[in-house]
């Protein structure tokens, strides 16, 4: 072997086999399930197992999307994640223009308070919440999930965005105030097309995390029909026997929206992430 | 600094003026919204677990309801399951974090690199982060099931295992099995935190180490380490608490079992406050649980030095 031989050899074992593997074990659950959401019953239950489905049948699909349940689900958590993705982001605007922007009395104790949110386990404070949401009447509400949601991502978010802001120059705020432009002007028209990135990047993260939101829907909701995806897939694993096939099924569908999300902008958190999105 | 600019100080002086006085509601009324909704929906209600730590409040036994002094926390120190949860909790904890860094930085490395499908690579290997609790243990159910999965085919086939394996209900499996599956949730969070700081070190370093004559490894050790040291603090304490405070993997893979040997701390409360109804007694395990947690992290982060240096 002569040198470059060796040096091409040496990058096979250190970075694509470790690669491979990596890979093999994060796509494997997908396709596993990927798979089994396309096997008949019988076929699932019997001694060999196949690799793969003997048919592309879509009877576990048509079953959980339209006697499970499924349709209803997903329309309920598209509409809370969107709507809570909505409020989010202008909340987070508002913040992060606040935080990157000027110099305040308490900003300090306010970037505490929202790291401090972060802390905070939702298990520790349910019950009261619970009582809170009760005596507002929004129990078994999505508004709820809606509040709830916006209470989880703003924080978090809102840091995230104001690494965003702050890579704005803030020599074009100061230029329109010399033009006389207003505050809200300068956030609305001067800063809001700048921010496009950061406000694609803060949705999708939001989207995916209001999506992914089960114990608050699991037990503030007590309604089948305003049921949210996690909260209906819990409900299937709880049913006396359990439909593989229709619950992987299930597991795809509600997997679709926040995997692809995911892969688009995933590249704008790290970006985010790495111009110190999170370090005080 | 001076500035002789007269033109440049006057409207320097208007934007100050502007900034000082008129201007000084302006910020308090972006912030205003996001803090009055935090301190409804999340400082009261953390408030109110304080107070009904203090409190006999069960749904079951309605009629002992009032003022209980410290009797749930008394109650609580001599309860063995407070205990036995702890411990659990603390083992769940150690392997996360521990696994999720190693795990997480090896994958951030190895995504580092310059090569063909780099994004694509990148976009698959995070993409577990996004996936939720629920749907982790959907995915996982059905490799680890018993007849149908995938872990004990392969295991048969290799010749690994000689009888098809009950993960998840196995007393020998069921600790390692939850702890893969969170594991492969995990490590995209690590990697991502990872990868992001390891994009921030400048490029020269690695050139003018390579003029020294540096291998690669003493690259890793000398300068990459050193760099991501603040996002690693950063990341092991999140995860941490994080981890402490999770709840729903393990609420729908095992639901604290078997014989609630993956009852964490906060696993045990939901099962005491939500399902069982004794709300007072429950809210005291959330409150010892909330206190163990800023201990930990106030510790952490003084240990560590989070923030130290460029900490304004």
């Amino acid at each position: 072997m002569n040198k470059k031989q060796k040096k091409a050899a040496a990058r096979v074992a250190v970075l694509y086999v470790p690669l491979l593997i990596v890979l093999i074990v994060v796509l494997v659950p997908f396709l596993w399930a990927l798979s089994t959401s396309f096997k008949t019953i019988p076929e699932f239950q019997s001694e060999t197992l196949h690799y793969l489905p003997q048919h592309l049948n879509f009877s576990n699909y048509s079953y959980v999307w339209s006697k499970s349940g499924f349709s209803t689900y997903f329309i309920n958590s598209v509409l809370v994640s969107s709507v809570s993705v909505i409020i989010v982001i202008v909340l987070c605007i508002c913040n992060a223009y606040a935080l990157s922007r000027y110099k305040f009395k308490g900003k300090s104790f306010i970037t505490l308070l929202l790291l401090g949110t972060q802390m905070m386990p939702v298990i520790l404070y349910l019950v009261p919440l619970f009582s809170v949401f009760k005596s507002i009447k929004l129990i078994d509400s999505p508004i709820a999930l809606v509040i709830f949601n916006i209470i989880l991502q703003t924080p978090f978010n809102t840091l995230l965005m104001r690494s965003f802001v702050n890579g704005v120059p803030k020599e074009m705020d100061e230029a329109a105030m010399v033009d006389g432009a207003t505050k809200f002007t300068i956030m609305w028209k001067i800063l809001l097309p700048m921010l496009k990135p950061g406000i694609v990047a803060v949705s999708a993260f939001t989207f995916i995390g209001c999506w992914n939101e089960f114990l608050v829907a699991f037990t503030f909701i007590q309604t089948q029909v305003k049921f949210t995806i996690p909260v209906g897939l819990k409900t299937m694993i709880g049913e006396y026997s359990i439909n593989y096939p229709a619950l992987a099924a299930g597991s795809i569908i509600a997997l679709i929206p926040p995997v692809i999300l995911f892969a688009i902008i995933q590249k704008h958190l790290v970006a985010g992430l790495s111009a110190g999105a999170v370090k005080g | 600094m001076k500035n002789t600019n007269e033109g440049g100080i006057r409207a320097r002086r208007k934007l100050k003026n502007a900034n000082s006085s008129s201007m000084q509601i302006f910020p308090y009324l972006l912030i205003a919204p996001t803090v009055i909704l935090i301190l409804a929906f999340l400082v009261f209600p953390v408030a109110r677990v304080f107070y009904l730590s203090f409190q006999n409040y069960d749904l079951t036994q309605s009629w002992k309801d009032g003022f209980a002094g410290i009797s749930n926390f008394t109650k609580l120190f001599q309860d063995g399951k407070f205990y036995s949860s702890l411990v659990i909790t603390f083992k769940w904890v150690f392997t996360q974090v521990i696994g999720q860094l190693i795990l997480g930085t090896i994958v951030a490395l190895l995504l580092n690199q310059k090569f063909r499908g780099r994004g694509a690579a990148r976009a698959i290997s995070l993409v577990p982060w996004a996936v939720s609790g629920v749907l982790v243990t959907m995915l996982w159910t059905l490799m680890y099931d018993q007849s149908s999965g995938l872990i004990n085919d392969i295991l048969m086939k290799t010749g690994i295992i000689s009888k098809k394996i009950a993960w998840l209900a196995d007393s020998r499996t069921f600790f390692p099995a939850v702890n893969v599956a969170e594991l492969w949730r995990g490590v995209p969070f690590f990697a991502i935190n990872i990868l992001a700081a390891l994009q921030s070190i400048p490029g020269e370093v690695y050139e003018s180490s390579s003029i020294d004559g540096c291998g690669p490894v003493k690259n890793f050790v000398y300068i990459t380490l050193p760099y991501l040291k603040e996002s690693i603090i950063f990341a092991t304490l999140l995860r941490g608490i994080w981890e402490f405070n999770s709840i729903d993997m393990i609420f729908t893979m095992t639901n604290g079992g078997p014989m609630d040997k993956t009852t964490t701390l906060p696993i045990y409360m939901m099962k005491t406050a939500i399902i069982k109804g004794n709300y007072g007694y429950g809210s005291a395990i959330g409150v010892v649980a909330f206190i163990l947690l800023l201990v930990f992290a106030l510790c952490y982060i003084k240990l560590s030095g989070f923030g130290g240096e460029d900490n304004e």
